[in-house]
């Protein structure tokens, strides 16, 4: 079993919900995807190649300033739970974590992680440097991962195209292989039933949209990742400065969607939210799906004020540790286990308990 | 709208051409497009990227496609694979299949140029300038056998700056 407390901050430092409009973002990320020249790409090297890959990175991330501290997990060493553990906490993707239904496992599929920044390696490209934070900072991660760029870049050679830009495995990701997502509570906008609408507007803008946990993945407990959909043909500022501004103004629909529910529908919205409240705070069994969809409304009651004591905090951890590998992780139980539901309600009950009354 | 070709059928295909400077835009059923070799786009969904790749060098107003058996000389990848997988498979191919992916680029990005930061490593020692500085070395060789001395050092001093 890993050890996720090896990592400073166990690695959810971005769920403390200290960052800008956390009521709405729960977080922001940033990767940018690069290459080795001297390597063909991940589609096509072999496990001796993907170690080399491994190596190199290792050995420069070591000599570095951001990066000599970072944890290193092997993936490809992992079992399965651990793997979903990694990847429930966001720290790799679903693909690198080799949980698609036919995924395997790719030898040589690493992470390293410092804190708020990491790379991936072996991924769709050999690199993938990530920047996490808590709620909506465009600027301060992409400083971050900007840095470690440019540190990996002195002592790696970066596959760079004088007209392309950095060169990628695919083409939808070359020129910057910046992709910034920002993960955003929209309740407001789905029971007003504008989303689709805002959706729509974002796509004409270039923008897209995912569920919670990325690439591929549905929509849950009304959460949605915005991103950039291109990557060529714009400075990482354009790109930045593009998103950040259509996020402000989803934000302030979102507001704004919010106070038409509170003017118009006020018992209606107040009767969903306390009794989404009650739900968590004594229901005996509840699966993720359902722990998520309540959530939801209480995270809108909090946020509109209607619940007091409740901190986003404790919202944002039952969040992660409701989901299915870190349950079972915490209680000591295979994730398949037939009673999780059950240890489930539990959970959140004891933390609701214990938590509530307390803000922070 | 009726199809321009067959006059019954629906058009759902509406190209756009630009011929002498002209645009045109003709308007085909599904069926008199397939025949004049135009695909709808929902024959090549196989890939998130299919849409895209199948439409490449289709239609009238493509650039010629290379032949599925072009082969990317530093990797062995060819253009098939990468219309098959969407993922390409070396750096190398990016020059091996530059005129298709340009305008891949272009209708996934609107742009085939990078605008972003620049890699210094990289641009510092363009391949180009190793093809001229042998070439400069070459012109020396001859210029000492020669015992043209004032070209020599002219050369030798072309070949300094330029590595």
């Amino acid at each position: 079993m890993i050890d996720l407390s090896l990592l400073t901050d166990g690695g959810v430092g971005w769920l403390d919900a200290s960052g800008p409009a956390s009521h709405l973002v729960l977080s922001t990320r940033i990767r940018l995807a690069r290459n080795l020249t001297g390597h063909v790409f991940q589609g096509r090297n072999s496990e001796t190649e993907r170690e080399e890959i491994l190596g190199a990175v290792e050995s420069v991330a070591r000599e570095s300033v951001l990066l000599r501290r970072a944890t290193r997990f092997r993936l490809d060493r992992l079992d399965r739970l651990d793997r979903q553990l990694l990847h429930e906490r966001h720290l790799v993707s679903k693909e690198l974590a080799g949980l698609d239904p036919d995924g395997r496992v790719r030898s040589g599929a690493s992470v390293l992680v410092q804190e708020l920044i990491g790379v991936m390696l072996n991924e769709e490209d050999h690199l993938r440097i990530q920047g996490l934070h808590s709620g909506f900072a465009l600027d301060e991660t992409y400083a971050a991962v900007d840095r470690l760029d440019a540190e990996l870049g002195q002592r790696l050679a970066f596959a760079f195209h004088p007209e392309f830009g950095y060169l990628t495995s695919c083409p939808t990701n070359v020129g910057t292989g910046l992709r910034a997502s920002v993960l955003i509570h929209l309740p407001g906008l789905v029971l007003t039933k504008e989303i689709n609408k805002v959706l729509h507007g974002l796509a004409q803008v270039g923008l897209t949209h995912r569920g919670l946990y990325g690439e591929g993945s549905e929509v849950v407990g009304q959460f949605f990742q915005l991103s950039n959909q291109t990557t060529l043909g714009s400075s990482e500022r354009e790109l930045l400065d593009h998103l950040g501004k259509m996020v402000r103004q989803v934000m302030d629909y979102e507001e704004q969607a919010r106070q038409v529910l509170l003017r118009d529908a006020a018992t209606v919205i107040e009767d969903k939210v306390w009794r989404a409240y009650g739900l968590l705070r004594y229901a005996r069994s509840l699966s993720f799906e359902e722990a998520m969809n309540l959530l939801s409304p209480v995270r809108l009651g909090v946020g509109v004020g209607l619940i007091p004591d409740v901190a986003m905090y404790t919202l944002n951890k039952l969040l992660i540790y409701t989901q299915p590998a870190h349950l079972a992780v915490a209680e000591g139980v295979a994730p398949d286990e037939a009673d999780l539901p059950l240890r489930r309600a539990r959970f959140v009950r004891k933390v609701l308990e214990s938590e509530v009354g307390r803000r922070g | 709208m009726s199809c321009d070709h067959c006059r019954e059928r629906d058009a759902v295909i509406h190209l756009t051409q630009i011929v002498d400077d002209q645009v045109t835009t003709v308007h085909l059923c599904e069926k008199c497009a397939a025949e004049k070799g135009v695909d709808s786009p929902a024959a090549h969904a196989k890939t998130p990227l299919g849409t895209l790749i199948g439409a490449m060098g289709k239609g009238p107003e493509q650039p010629p496609t290379p032949r599925s058996t072009d082969v990317c000389l530093r990797c062995g990848a060819t253009f098939q694979d990468f219309r098959e997988s969407g993922r390409l498979g070396c750096p190398d191919c990016y020059r091996s299949f530059e005129t298709p992916l340009r305008d891949l680029l272009r209708r996934l990005h609107g742009s085939t140029h990078h605008l972003g930061e620049r890699y210094a490593e990289r641009e510092s020692a363009p391949a180009v300038d190793h093809e001229a500085a042998a070439d400069l070395r070459e012109q020396l060789r001859l210029a000492v056998e020669t015992e043209n001395f004032e070209l020599a050092a002219e050369l030798r001093d072309r070949l300094r700056v330029l590595e």
